[in-house]
């Protein structure tokens, strides 16, 4: 081996500690950057692959009833390759050990052979019988929290008559994914289940022979999904059909892309301000113990090293060191991108798990960590070259300080020498001081901006579930109820108070921007659901007119004063063209509120409802839960933080590579000898 | 010595002509060369005495195309270094200057034999560095890191390095400066035999005068100038000199 090759290999090896906390620098900023992408794209490439090997549909919609011999009608649409009819019911269940009233989304499936699309996974037991239609197939996680197995029996509330039912399996599925109740926010395994009964059992009991009522559309592919969904929804029209959506607004899909599209965004953001923030510590720290090489460099070329060789010996080092980072940050990366992967893939339940990171996001790292590397290190590199070597041998002449006005001050005769020492490097090299300290801080910021993503959660879900809404129960209705409903409501043991909510899917436009959503109909003067602004001011709910959000009202590009088309989607589809009157600030979703007085006026109906707003005494819930299970279409809603708990792994991730970051740069400043050979400070 | 005599200038290898050389350190401008002329011939050992600060080794490191004058001229043979640019002056470097510096700079991480590769392995021909070594007599210790040897030990490497390459000329700063007497001497005779057997012209910077004894010409400097020359007669070998 060359002897300026061995030369290489053996400082770095005296170099030791030094080597290692740059390689923490590099390998942390590599680390995250392929951890988050490998992560990222693992539960990308595990959703498509689940996805398409359970035939996941492409278009959804459900209908009042429907006979069954649309089915051919239907397949004929251009575009389409698979028709499946269904019947979707909602049950009450009573489930022994369990005081409050579940809701369960009973889904039809085929006695025979598998469904066409959204087929299921089946996790232990078998599928439904012919002949035997008390048998059930249970979602994993409603099975998990229940401790429910085949075998096991729950009652049911179907169509009024109670049942009991066998479960005979335990499956997933992936429309499933999110499983979220009517009315409901977040997924309650609890509280809400997914169960899967055979075709005949079902309809004979909700009276649906020959009939069906929730149809899923698989497409050919290429096909534009909006050409099909305006055919079937012309087609279903008459069948009371609320409009067919294509898979991105399909509920569960859309949670689980939503979750992905945040996880995209902590996956390019934070890794990118990471990287950049190593990157520029790596070249920090680099070109600072490159300088402290000047008398080797003046040597070197005293020896009749052309400036280029003794460029690329040094390129070659912090090569070498680099790579170092970069192997341990591919590594680490690697690890714990599949880690993350898993504990997503988990808390998804994905029957598989794609784990095959792109050698694109290595290659990234590696070639992001060289570049900031190299320029910096050379350009120390190049400055010493620059000196003739019997210059560059000499140690340095001494610095020149001068005295400050703080040495001439009272204050003076207060310092000891060690501190005049370490004032005066300060005074005298203050860009050099300043960057260590825009390093120091650098890495703090890495810190802080990980951390904070915790306390950012804690403020919004405070002010979304507490500060906004004063109800500690909500009942959703699975149809639209008469508001004597409310009187019901109010007369359950344990209710302090109630309020009447509506909400309805709906186009919303504004000259060429639209947005589809939903608007909710509150009371004028909310006690419970009220409209809270970001600022902590309750807004008043006038008797006409639209509240929107002012993203919402961004996103439409309108203002107070200017009118906005709501196109309702549901029932007899009303158009009209309303007022924006206020505007609010939130930190969730896209709300649009109305008065549910001018509500009922839009939908041509009666006052009416789909959800009930409680205030309840909790010393009562026993006796109240009791009552609702005896009543038909409910779903309660009970708030929990497990959205809180998955990101928190995720950010101390962040936390943990930030504090790596400080270390490497802390380390090497200390360490260092100073470029011109004074002692170091005091450690 | 005039350099207009043409008989001698075919002899001579290196010349320096009204060299300057003034350093602006902090505010103060220091004259280290005021107009040096100077010219070392074909194997010849040349000793330079003086005082330190007298400005010596500014001479021998831009003798040796470590530095640039601030004016006048370095040619060597038809060369002149101070005319070309950077590459030149590496070339130069490379090819014809064996340097031997006063605290050694040996490359504390490599060993004797890995010390002097360092140069052979740049060098056109160059050789084998255990020979080097055995010229300054440390054939035995050739594998050994420079924390392991002497100071004479490691300033013998330091020559062993210097001569590897065949140069033209050897140009020792101080070589004995930072050793005993004993110890210097192991290191003047190894100077000695290779500007015999080699031919190589050396000139080796000292404040010691005693060491003028073992040169075939004495030039003393102060203050920036060759301010006296002389030629011995007779060269005393290293072996006999003493301080």
């Amino acid at each position: 081996m060359r002897a300026l090759n061995l030369k290489l290999i053996r400082n770095l090896w005296k170099l030791g500690g030094q080597v290692l906390a740059i390689a923490v620098v590099i390998a942390s900023g590599v680390a995250v950057l392929v951890m988050s992408l490998s992560a990222l794209q693992a539960l990308q490439d595990t959703a498509a692959a689940y996805y398409e090997r359970q035939r996941f549909a492409d278009v959804f919609t459900n209908v009042k009833r429907a006979p069954r011999r649309l089915v051919e009608r239907i397949s004929a649409i251009p575009g389409v390759r698979s028709v499946e009819v269904r019947i979707k019911q909602v049950a009450t269940l009573s489930i022994e050990g369990f005081e409050e009233p579940v809701i369960g989304q009973l889904v039809s499936i085929p006695e025979q052979g598998e469904p066409r699309l959204n087929r299921l996974v089946l996790r232990s037991g078998r599928l439904v019988a012919l002949g035997h239609p008390d048998e059930v197939v249970l979602s994993e996680p409603f099975a998990e929290a229940h401790g429910l197995q085949p075998g096991d029996q729950l009652k049911a509330l179907m169509n009024g008559n109670q049942r009991t039912l066998t479960v005979v399996g335990i499956a997933l599925s992936p429309e499933f994914i999110y499983a979220i109740g009517p009315g409901a926010l977040i997924p309650d395994d609890l509280r809400f289940g997914v169960m899967w009964m055979g075709d005949e059992a079902l309809a004979a009991a909700y009276d649906l022979d020959g009939a069906f009522n929730d149809l899923s559309l698989g497409l050919l592919h290429g096909t534009n999904p909006e050409l099909v969904i305006e055919h079937i929804d012309r087609l279903l029209e008459r069948y009371g059909s609320s409009g067919a959506i294509a898979r991105k607004d399909q509920i569960s899909n859309w949670f689980l892309m939503n979750e992905i599209e945040q996880l995209k965004t902590m996956s390019t953001i934070l890794p990118t301000i990471f990287l950049a923030v190593a990157a520029f510590l790596s070249n920090m720290v680099l070109s600072r113990l490159i300088a402290t090489d000047r008398s080797e460099i003046g040597l070197m070329k005293a020896f009749g090293y052309s400036n280029w060789q003794v460029a690329w010996h040094y390129t070659k080092q912090v090569m070498a060191m680099t790579s170092v980072g970069i192997l341990l940050g591919w590594l680490l990366g690697a690890w714990l991108g599949r880690v993350n992967t898993e504990i997503y893939a988990d808390l998804f339940r994905f029957p598989l798990l794609i784990f095959r990171p792109d050698a694109g996001v290595f290659a990234l790292g590696a070639i992001v960590s060289l570049i900031a590397a190299l320029p910096g290190s050379l350009g120390s590199v190049r400055r010493a070259a620059a000196l003739p070597p019997a210059e560059a041998m000499r140690p340095p002449a001494p610095p020149m300080f001068r005295k400050t006005g703080l040495s001439r001050s009272r204050v003076a005769h207060w310092l000891d020498q060690p501190t005049r020492i370490i004032l005066r490097q300060i005074f005298r090299s203050p860009l050099r001081a300043l960057l260590t300290s825009f390093g120091i801080a650098l890495s703090v910021a890495v810190m802080v901006m990980a951390l904070q993503w915790i306390d950012s959660i804690e403020k919004i879900v405070q002010v979304y579930f507490y500060d906004a809404q004063r109800q500690n129960m909500m009942v959703g209705l699975v149809e639209t109820q008469s508001d004597t409903t409310l009187e019901a409501f109010r007369r359950m043991p344990g209710v302090l108070a109630v309020e009447a909510m509506r909400f309805v899917s709906a186009n919303l436009s504004a000259g060429n921007r639209s947005h589809r959503g939903s608007i909710e109909g509150i009371s004028s003067s909310p006690e419970l659901q009220r409209v809270y602004d970001a600022s902590g001011a309750v807004l008043e709910v006038p008797a006409d007119g639209l509240i929107l959000s002012t993203k919402l009202a961004d996103k439409l590009g309108v203002g107070i004063g200017e009118s906005v088309w709501v196109e309702v989607l549901e029932d007899q589809r009303p158009v009209r063209k309303l007022p924006v009157v206020a505007l609010f600030e939130t930190y969730m979703g896209m709300p649009a509120y109305m008065n549910i007085d001018a509500f009922n006026r839009m939908m041509g109906q009666r006052p009416s409802l789909e959800a009930v707003n409680l205030l309840v005494d909790k010393s009562q819930l026993s006796r109240l839960y009791q009552r609702l299970k005896s009543i038909p279409k409910v779903s309660s809603v009970v708030l929990n933080d497990t959205m809180g708990e998955t990101l928190m792994i995720y950010i101390s991730f962040f936390a943990a590579f930030a504090g790596a970051l400080g270390f490497g740069v802390v380390y090497n400043s200390t360490r260092m000898p100073s470029r011109n050979g004074d002692v170091n400070l005091p450690r | 010595m005039s350099p207009s005599s043409p008989a001698e200038k075919s002899d001579i290898t290196l010349e320096g002509r009204s060299l300057t050389k003034i350093y602006h350190t902090g505010t103060v401008d220091v004259h280290a060369l005021r107009g040096v002329d100077i010219q070392l011939y074909e194997g010849e050992l040349v000793v330079l005495l003086g005082p330190s600060g007298s400005g010596k080794s500014t001479l021998l490191n831009i003798l040796g195309g470590l530095d640039t004058p601030s004016s006048g001229q370095v040619h060597f043979r038809e060369l002149e270094t101070t005319a070309g640019d950077e590459s030149i002056l590496t070339r130069y470097r490379r090819d014809h200057v064996g340097f031997v510096f006063q605290f050694y700079n040996l490359t504390p991480s490599l060993t004797a034999r890995e010390n002097v590769a360092l140069v052979t392995e740049i060098a056109v021909d160059p050789m084998d560095p255990a020979e080097a070594l055995s010229m300054v007599g440390l054939g035995e210790r050739i594998d050994h890191f420079p924390a392991q040897l002497s100071g004479g030990e490691q300033q013998r490497i330091a020559i062993a390095r210097a001569i590897a390459k065949r140069p033209d000329i050897l140009l020792c700063d101080e070589p004995t400066g930072a050793l005993d007497s004993h110890t210097g001497i192991l290191v003047l005779e190894a100077i000695e035999r290779v500007n015999k057997e080699l031919g190589t012209t050396t000139a080796v910077i000292t404040h010691n005068t005693v060491i003028g004894n073992m040169a075939d010409r004495v030039l003393h400097f102060g203050d920036g100038q060759v301010v006296d020359s002389k030629r011995n007669t007779r060269r005393q070998p290293a072996r006999e000199l003493s301080w």
